[in-house]
Parts: structure tokens; C-alpha cells; sequence
């Protein structure tokens, strides 16, 4: 049986005048119906491009190099601009990261849904305003009514993040990409939000593709989990196994790093030393090397491969395929 | 939107009455009014005479007020050259250079709007280019060579257009005020070169205006979002993009058409249409103090009548303004 989204070998570099840079080096994982995956790392990392690479909407001087997108077996990476638009906002919705700047300031939100709808169903207006009445109920907005004739600007932050959720889930999609859904937020209102995005996956069985880089969200929503690093899957495997026993020196730093996590208190935190590299200047090898406390020679030469280390768990590093990598917890 | 417009309004007032003092001033330290009634054969005593009749010997704040309470009731003083009210010479000379700033803003927004938008989506076509190329071109040569070379091409050379005056004039209302050249052929063909000339200025600046702000706006957040909505380009440009885009551009939309009002004097001068910024010469030449004075509340009101005319309009498209009118 073929999944319901399998991303393949995916590269996608950015055309600059001093020529392309890479910023997702093979990326590859799969999702499921239902099922819902974390995509992790530092800004930069390459997690919100891989996102938008899905639904073929990287910003421009970005693009797709190599490798494929398949969902529901069909490869929708070689879609025309005018038959991916009728996946993106259909089948496979996107929820953005700061909800003061998604919504056009100058519609009201009945209007923003109303038009969402209609690019994909053949439907009247007064039939696609009941679906959003519907869909806003949903997401427990209180007087949905009024809403449809409020602009953007009348809501708070955490109303409109909701208001996006409601948008994405107009037209029943199998996959819904969060790009940090809740990062531009409250923190009482991130766990409410996702709390929210939680409950309908649930019900309405939909995937999520939860793009953060707040491992502590993602332990707590998430059955898989992808690392990222420099452009670079790292890490990739269910979420529970992952977080209990890394493997990547990185995902390891990531995790030592939460507060409350390993830390007494009183005691500082773990930091992992250094910085990740801009995309420019990756060094060879392992791009994790300059920072990782087990890295030997090797680790400045080759670039390690994603591979099976046991558990369900892929990770790229030279220093723990062999023998059992997790002792060190 | 009923306070905002209210609001807006007393702004209108206030900037009224500072145009009206400035003016004011001016006619009161530089015009000597007695000289302008009787003349220079007059003996002194006979002028002390006249002067305090007139109450020119009063406190500048009485005479202020006077000039005010004269101007509301539409007196806004006496022409020397015509013998006549100025407002009424000022208001017979308006329809010329109303129609001509009308004829030009619709050539601006006829071209600028299509052109702006497609400089901005299309930035790299050879046609983007051209009209860039072209609209710097069109602001740095001055309106008088533009009209001069207007006339030299259509009038002179290949006898299709006429060079000056307004043609064929239909008398609107019957009263003989609004002398129009909408509504004959050979009127619009008068009109042509002069509103073009006109616009020529304005235009480029609209179609940079258009397109940067268009740009801009194409670089949002919520415009990648309508494209993850998966809605149609048209849809896009046309409806979430356009309507942002419009916002500044209505606004400093209202402001050029004022300032076209006031400067039409080039282009009326070149085509020798009887509009305001003629009759303005003239009455700078022959010193007449009181029509000067008359133009400069005249314009001014039209200036701030079109700025908050432009303001409200502006609250209707944009929900973010009448919100915080309504507070």
C-alpha cells in the first residue's frame, strides 16, 4: 500500500547570483493517514522550506533540484502551477507562522473563507458560508456569527491563528502543514492551539506535518519525528524513541537543552557549543562536526548516510552505527 | 464612519481658516485698496477719508473677521481688472481648468493602473522595461516642452489636432457659468493635447507609485497564503493584491489632483485655455491684488474639499481606518 504523502530524496537549492546553494539536501520521509510528524531544528535548518516544498511553494529564487513528492501515489512534484493549485488549500492545507501577517487585512474573515471554498467546490455563497459557520464552530470560536463579518484586525492574535485553523480545514484535507503555528503566540495560547490542531487531527483524521523547533511541543503531539540540521535530515524516527534515546549527538544537545529536562534546578543549562553554518559555508564532512563532542577524523571527511540504527530509528552519524550507540543516556 | 467623517470635516475647517488668514495677511501688508478704487488723483485727506470708510483703519483681528463673515456670504472682494466680483471671475474661468484636470485624471487612471500593475508582476519583460525607461523620460522633461512638442507634432506638422483654445462650447446649465467641451466633437478634440500634456507629469509617478507599492504588496505573508489557499493568479493580483495596493496610491491620488489644479497655469499658458491658472497670470501681470487673493482661497478649498473627499473615500476601503474613526 502506498502512503498517503512519501517524500523522496528531496533537494531543493536556491538560485543566487553567485550560484545555487542547497538548502535541503535529500530529504525523505513518509506520512500516513492520521498520522503526524514533527520536523525539527534550528531556524534556518531548512524545515520551513521543506514544508512549503511539498505543496511546491518555495519563494522564489528557490527550487526543487531533484527527488520527489508523491501523495496518494500520484508525483505532484512534477505538477504544473495550475494543477497543484487545486491540491494546495484542498487536499493539503497550510497553516502559517504569525497569524497578524496571514490573514489580507483588507477582507473580512467571511469573505477570506467564503473565497477558499469556492476555488475548490462548485459551490454558492451562501452554502460555502455555512461550511465556514461550521468550520469555525469547530474551532471553539465563540459567536462564530459575528466573525464572518469581522475583519482581521478586530481579533486578537491567538482568534486569528484559530480563524486559519478553521480556513485549513474548509475543504477536508488528508494533510495539514503547521509552520510553527505557535510561535508568534502566547504560551497559554500555544498549548490551547495545539491542543486544538491535536483534537482534529483526531476526529477528522487528518495528518499533520508540525514544523517547529520546540522539541518539547513536538514530544507531547507528535508519533514521528524528523531532526534537521544545515539542510540535512539527521535523526529521524517515532518521536517516544527519539526523544527517550537519541542517537545524534545534535538531537541529544536539542533535548539536554530544555529546561526541566536533564537539568536540576540551580544547575545551568546544557548548550551545544557554536552555531549551526549558513548554508554557504557547510564544512565537510559531518556538518555537525565543529560542534560535537565525539567527533573523530572521519567525522571532517565523509558525510555520514541516514541509516538504520535500530528501533525504527534512522540517524546519520559515524559514531553511533556500530555497536549500541544509546549507552551514554 | 460617521465621526471619522465628521472629524475629517472640522480638519477641513481648521485648514480653511489658516488659508484664509494667510491670504488675508498678504491682501492687508502688500495691496493698498483706496489706490485700487480712486487711484493716484486723489489728495491725501480725501484718502484718510476713504480708508477709514472702508475700515482699513480698524485692528488687523476686526478686519479679519470682516474679511471672514464677507467670504462665507461668497464676497471675496472686487476684481479691478473685470469690474466684477472675483468669485465670480474665478468661478467662470473654473469649468476650463476643472474639465482639464478631470480629462487628464482620467488619462492617468486609465493608463497608470494597468501599466503599474504589469511593470510589477511582469518586471523583467521587455515591455516592464520600456515603460519604466519611458515614464523617467516622461517626469524629467517639463510640462511646456512636452505641450510644445505636442503642438509642433499634431497641430503644426500633421494637422490633426487643434493647438489652442477650447473649441466648440456647450453651455451646461443654461445660465451661461459651465461652458463645457465634453459634449462636442470638436471640444474633445481641444482637449486632447492639454490633458495629456497634463498628465504627462502626474503619470510616471503613478505607474512607479503603482508599481513599487504593487510589488511590496506581493512580498506579504498574506499573499503566499492565498497562494497556499490555492487560489487562482487573477484572483490573487486582481483581489487581494489590488486592493492593498490602492490604499496609498487613492491617497496621494488626492493630493496630485489638487496639485494639478493649482498648476494647470503651464499648461493653460502653452494652449491658450481660458481656465483659472490663465486668468492667475493675468491678474499677477496686472497686479490685481484682490483676484490673487480670491484664487489663492479658491484653490485652497479646492485642495482641501479633494483631500477630504480622498479621506473618506479611503476609510471606506480600508476597514483598519474606520475602526479607529469610530472610537
Amino acid at each position: 500500500m502506498s502512503h498517503l504523502l512519501e517524500v523522496r530524496d528531496l533537494e531543493v537549492k536556491f538560485a543566487l547570483r553567485f550560484g545555487d546553494i542547497t538548502a535541503i539536501d535529500g530529504a525523505s520521509f513518509k506520512l500516513d493517514r492520521g498520522e503526524k510528524l514533527g520536523l525539527v531544528g534550528e531556524s534556518g535548518a531548512g524545515k520551513s522550506v521543506t514544508g512549503f516544498s511539498i505543496i511546491n511553494l518555495i519563494s522564489k529564487p528557490g527550487y526543487i533540484s531533484k527527488g520527489k513528492v508523491l501523495f496518494e501515489g500520484k508525483e505532484i512534484s512534477s505538477y504544473s502551477d495550475e494543477q497543484m493549485r487545486k491540491i494546495r488549500g484542498n487536499s493539503i492545507s497550510m497553516i502559517f507562522q504569525d497569524p497578524m501577517m496571514t490573514l489580507n487585512p483588507v477582507f473580512t474573515i467571511g469573505f477570506q473563507m467564503v473565497e477558499t471554498i469556492q476555488a475548490h467546490r462548485n459551490i454558492s455563497k451562501a452554502g460555502a458560508e455555512k461550511i465556514a459557520l461550521e468550520k469555525l464552530k469547530k474551532v471553539h470560536i465563540p459567536s462564530p456569527e459575528q466573525r464572518l463579518s469581522q475583519y482581521p484586525h478586530e481579533l486578537s492574535g491567538g482568534m486569528r491563528q484559530r480563524i486559519i485553523i478553521a480556513v485549513s480545514l474548509l475543504t477536508d484535507p488528508a494533510i495539514i502543514i503547521a509552520d510553527e503555528p505557535t510561535t508568534a503566540l502566547d504560551v497559554t495560547i500555544q498549548a490551547e492551539i495545539m491542543d486544538l490542531l491535536q483534537e482534529l487531527c483526531a476526529s477528522d483524521n487528518m495528518a499533520l506535518i508540525l514544523i517547529t523547533h520546540d522539541l518539547g511541543v513536538v514530544s507531547q503531539v507528535t508519533e514521528k519525528i524528523a531532526v534537521m540540521y544545515a539542510g540535512k535530515i539527521i535523526e529521524y524516527g517515532p518521536t517516544d524513541q527519539v526523544v527517550t534515546y537519541p542517537v545524534h549527538p545534535y538531537t541529544e544537545g536539542l533535548i539536554k537543552s530544555i529546561p526541566g529536562n536533564v537539568v536540576n534546578p540551580g544547575e545551568d543549562l546544557v548548550q551545544i557549543p557554536g552555531m549551526m553554518p549558513t548554508l554557504t559555508n557547510i564544512p565537510p564532512g559531518c556538518a555537525f562536526n565543529p560542534r560535537c563532542y565525539l567527533r573523530q577524523a572521519v567525522c571532517t571527511k565523509t558525510t555520514p548516510e541516514l541509516k538504520d540504527v535500530g528501533n525504527s530509528v534512522m540517524a546519520a552519524c559515524h559514531m553511533r552505527y556500530k555497536g549500541d550507540g544509546r549507552t551514554n543516556q | 464612519m460617521f465621526a471619522f467623517i465628521i472629524r475629517r470635516i472640522l480638519q477641513a475647517i481648521l485648514v480653511m481658516l489658516v488659508i484664509s488668514l494667510v491670504g488675508f495677511s498678504i491682501k492687508n501688508s502688500i495691496g493698498d485698496p483706496v489706490r485700487d478704487l480712486v487711484g493716484e488723483r486723489v489728495t491725501p485727506k480725501e484718502r484718510a477719508a476713504m480708508a477709514e470708510k472702508l475700515g482699513l483703519n480698524d485692528p488687523f483681528s476686526t478686519q479679519y473677521v470682516r474679511f471672514l463673515k464677507n467670504a462665507l456670504h461668497g464676497d471675496l472682494g472686487t476684481s479691478f481688472i473685470y469690474r466684477k466680483p472675483a468669485l465670480e471671475v474665478i468661478l467662470k474661468h473654473a469649468p476650463a481648468t476643472i474639465e482639464l484636470v478631470l480629462g487628464s485624471a482620467l488619462i492617468i487612471v486609465i493608463f497608470s493602473l494597468p501599466l503599474g500593475m504589469y511593470t510589477a508582476l511582469k518586471p523583467r519583460s521587455l515591455f516592464s522595461r520600456f515603460v519604466m525607461g519611458f515614464s523617467t523620460l516622461g517626469v524629467s522633461v517639463p510640462v511646456f516642452l512636452t505641450a510644445i512638442g505636442f503642438i509642433y507634432l499634431f497641430a503644426v506638422t500633421w494637422h490633426v489636432l487643434p493647438s489652442y483654445g477650447r473649441g466648440e462650447t456647450v453651455d451646461l446649465f443654461g445660465n451661461g457659468y459651465w461652458q463645457t467641451g465634453f459634449l462636442t466633437i470638436d471640444g474633445l478634440k481641444h482637449l486632447i493635447l492639454p490633458c495629456i500634456s497634463l498628465a504627462s507629469i502626474m503619470m510616471p509617478l503613478f505607474i512607479r507609485l503603482i508599481r513599487s507599492e504593487m510589488m511590496e504588496v506581493l512580498e506579504t505573508e498574506y499573499i503566499k497564503y492565498a497562494r497556499a489557499k490555492g487560489l487562482s493568479p487573477m484572483r490573487i493580483w486582481f483581489v487581494h493584491a489590488f486592493k492593498n495596493t490602492l490604499l496609498p496610491v487613492v491617497t496621494v491620488f488626492g493630493i496630485q489632483i489638487g496639485i494639478m489644479f493649482a498648476f494647470t497655469i503651464l499648461t493653460e499658458t502653452v494652449f491658450q485655455w481660458q481656465g483659472m491658472g490663465f486668468m492667475f497670470l493675468d491678474a499677477v501681470q496686472r497686479a490685481d491684488i484682490s483676484l490673487l487673493i480670491a484664487y489663492l482661497v479658491v484653490v485652497g478649498s479646492v485642495f482641501v474639499i479633494v483631500n477630504t473627499v480622498v479621506d473618506v473615500m479611503y476609510g471606506f476601503i480600508n476597514p483598519t481606518v474606520r475602526v479607529a474613526g469610530t472610537k
